[in-house]
């Protein structure tokens, strides 16, 4: 039996439902097809673990509850190289060890999805604040890719994106939860299992004495190789040639780090993600994310009825930073206005990639709770004056 | 004339000798009894993951003809868990140094154990963190000199064995890297143990232990000095509490059956 009261048994719970944000994110993974999670008890993420324990023995996938965060961020990265589709999910304090797992899942092109409900320090309260520590948390040179959801709906369906943009790049990819709406119960629409799109990572044709564990073609992500069938793969964080050996020589180790980050960094027209709402004939634009979203387009609604053209950027994705969005947009604008829940660390992204074309501002807040509409509006009125 | 080839050379990776382990450093003799112990058991490298974490003795799986995992310190067995969760017919062994192991992997030590993981996994004890240069380990005899302990150790030292045992290891045992034979067959038993087995295997460091605790770089001191501190569990039946203080008690000290470990959460069809 489910929390919500049925035995639910299929890998898709085709359907509309009234669901629990985290209970969401796990539908999301499982329709994507994750068959293997690890994860470490924390709030506000326990309900990923709970759901996850229970579906997914139910369609033949393996759940464990790690030790500590370091066992559950290695055994799903080992997991993906034996072939799983992998998940973990962590709240920030948590999300602080999982940094030394994805250094590796990184250097060793693992594909896995890693759901951090970011939460205030040691309190389920709602905050971004850890927007660039999932960008820049792990040690070494990397690109990380952050989908950012904003409800219940964009928690199922960026959970299984996450998974697809994992497979599709060879990379950890993280889904930027926050305590607001992984603890929300919300509308939430699940299509036929036909209609969601799942993408698979690709395995070589090739036989092991001419495969090459890091040989890229020019998108700059390799094939796959199964585990114990002969292939000889080294998969170690050291500096490695592109048959997985070490090696020190500084040619190969820059070739290897341009390689992994430029199989994302120039990918950021496919990665991208963002939405736009009133931008037409706007002249200033609102640019968010996450949860944040929600309080930023009641204020464009507030503005709107006061006679202000006032729209929204938001930003499905933050990592990469979708900048040919953001620059298109701020060329059109007198102000782009950055809102976030932090003391404002995104922004510095946001007027970085506007460089000068708008005058930019900052709706900034970090005690807990999330921006009213009226704070919002507020910061508008200031740029207009 | 023909050159002499070890017939072992054909399970190193193409291209990868020399290793790069320092000369009378006890990891070279531990790759050639593993070797050993595979051709023995008739057991195929390519079916194989073999996993390495940081150290030394963490290189040993770089060398070997299997897939191989390698580079983080400490976390081995969560590697180990992930791929024998999700293929649980991969045959996974894991090198791992005593600072992998019983220091920065403690934790996961215990844990694996205690759940029965099917996995070999070698321990090669140096008593000391060698690669880093010679510091203290949890395995450093108490009053020792390491480069981080000048004036001699103020730890007490941890037996890896009596950990594992302690937390539900099916399978322990410990030997010296001086006890070839015997060490080729305690690798074998733990390869063909069906859960989790913990084969420890006391080594030298003349580079770094060797030097500043032993007093001297030659490999035959460090040898010495565990041969002469090693006991059999036989004998160290006889022996009191403070008599086996600093001793390396030889032997294997559990093998049974449990059921192996397939997850946090299994699921029961309903009849």
């Amino acid at each position: 039996m489910t929390a919500d009261g049925q035995r639910q048994n299929s890998r898709v719970l085709s359907g509309v439902h009234f669901m629990l944000g985290n209970y969401a994110t796990v539908e999301g993974a499982l329709a994507a097809g994750c068959d293997f999670f690890a994860g470490y008890p924390i709030t506000p993420a326990n309900e990923i673990s709970e759901r996850m324990a229970e579906r997914l023995p139910q369609v033949g996938g393996k759940f464990i509850q790690g030790e500590d965060e370091l066992c559950s961020i290695y055994a799903i990265a080992a997991a993906s190289l034996a072939g799983a589709k992998a998940m973990t999910a962590t709240a920030s304090a948590g999300y602080n060890y999982y940094q030394e797992g994805i250094e590796y899942a990184v250097a060793v092109e693992a594909p896995c999805v890693i759901v951090n409900v970011q939460r205030c320090r040691g309190e389920n309260f709602a905050t971004q604040a850890d927007i660039m520590q999932m960008r820049w948390g792990a040690a070494g040179d990397h690109e990380m890719i952050v989908l950012a959801p904003s409800s219940v709906q964009e928690l199922f369906d960026y959970t299984v994106r996450a998974f697809n943009l994992a497979e599709q790049f060879r990379n950890p990819v993280i889904v930027a939860s926050e305590t607001t709406i992984a603890l929300m119960r919300e509308r939430l629409e699940i299509p036929g299992a036909d209609r969601i799109p799942v993408l698979n990572r690709k395995y070589t044709d090739l036989g092991p004495d001419k495969y090459k564990t890091f040989d890229a073609p020019e998108n700059g992500v390799p094939d796959f190789s199964p585990l114990g069938k002969g292939y000889h793969g080294l998969y170690t964080i050291n500096p490695h040639d592109i048959d997985g050996s070490i090696e020190w020589d500084p040619i190969v180790y820059e070739k290897l780090y341009k390689r992994i980050t430029g199989k994302i960094s120039e990918n950021e027209h496919i990665i991208s993600h963002t939405e736009s709402f009133q931008l037409d004939d706007a002249d200033i634009a609102l640019v968010t994310y996450g949860s944040e979203v929600r309080p930023t387009l009641d204020a464009m609604e507030l503005a709107r009825n006061s006679g202000l053209k006032v729209g929204v950027l938001k930003l499905g994705t933050v990592w990469p930073v979708p900048e040919t969005r953001i620059r298109e947009v701020a060329k059109q604008m007198k102000a782009v206005i950055t809102v976030e829940m932090s003391i404002g660390k995104y922004a510095g992204e946001v007027e970085r990639v506007v460089a000068g074309r708008c005058v930019t501002a900052r709706a900034t807040k970090n005690r807990g709770i999330g921006h009213t509409a009226e704070e919002i509006l507020e910061v508008i009125k200031g740029v207009r004056a | 004339m023909s050159q002499m080839i070890n017939a072992q050379r054909r399970h190193i990776r193409y291209g990868k000798l020399p290793h790069f382990f320092c000369p009378g450093c006890g990891d070279g003799q531990v790759l050639n009894f593993f070797l050993r112990a595979i051709d023995e058991l008739g057991m195929n490298l390519e079916d194989m993951v073999a996993i390495g974490g940081v150290g030394c003795t963490a290189r040993i799986p770089v060398y070997l003809n299997t897939d191989t995992l390698h580079g983080v310190h400490g976390r081995t067995l969560p590697w180990a868990m992930g791929i024998k969760l999700h293929k649980p017919e991969i045959p996974v062994v894991i090198f791992a140094g005593d600072g992998d192991a019983a220091s920065i992997g403690g934790n996961h030590l215990i844990h694996a154990a205690r759940r029965n993981l099917d996995v070999t996994m070698i321990v090669v004890n140096n008593l000391n963190f060698a690669m880093t240069g010679g510091q203290v380990a949890p395995t450093t005899p108490a009053k020792f000199v390491t480069m981080t302990t000048p004036y001699g150790s103020g730890e007490p030292p941890f037996d890896i064995c009596e950990v594992a045992l302690a937390a539900g290891a099916t399978h322990v045992s410990r030997s010296t890297t001086s006890r070839g034979p015997q060490t080729i067959k305690a690798i074998k038993k733990g390869l063909q143990h069906r859960g989790f087995s913990l084969v420890e295997i006391i080594s030298q460091c003349p580079t770094h232990f060797g030097r500043y605790a032993l007093g001297s770089g030659k490999p035959e001191v460090n040898i010495e000095f565990i041969d002469d501190n090693s006991v059999t569990i036989a004998e160290a039946k006889n022996m009191t509490k403070d008599e086996l203080r600093g001793k390396f008690v030889i032997g294997e000290f559990i093998d049974e059956q449990k059921p192996v470990f397939a997850g946090s959460s299994v699921y029961e069809v309903e009849e």
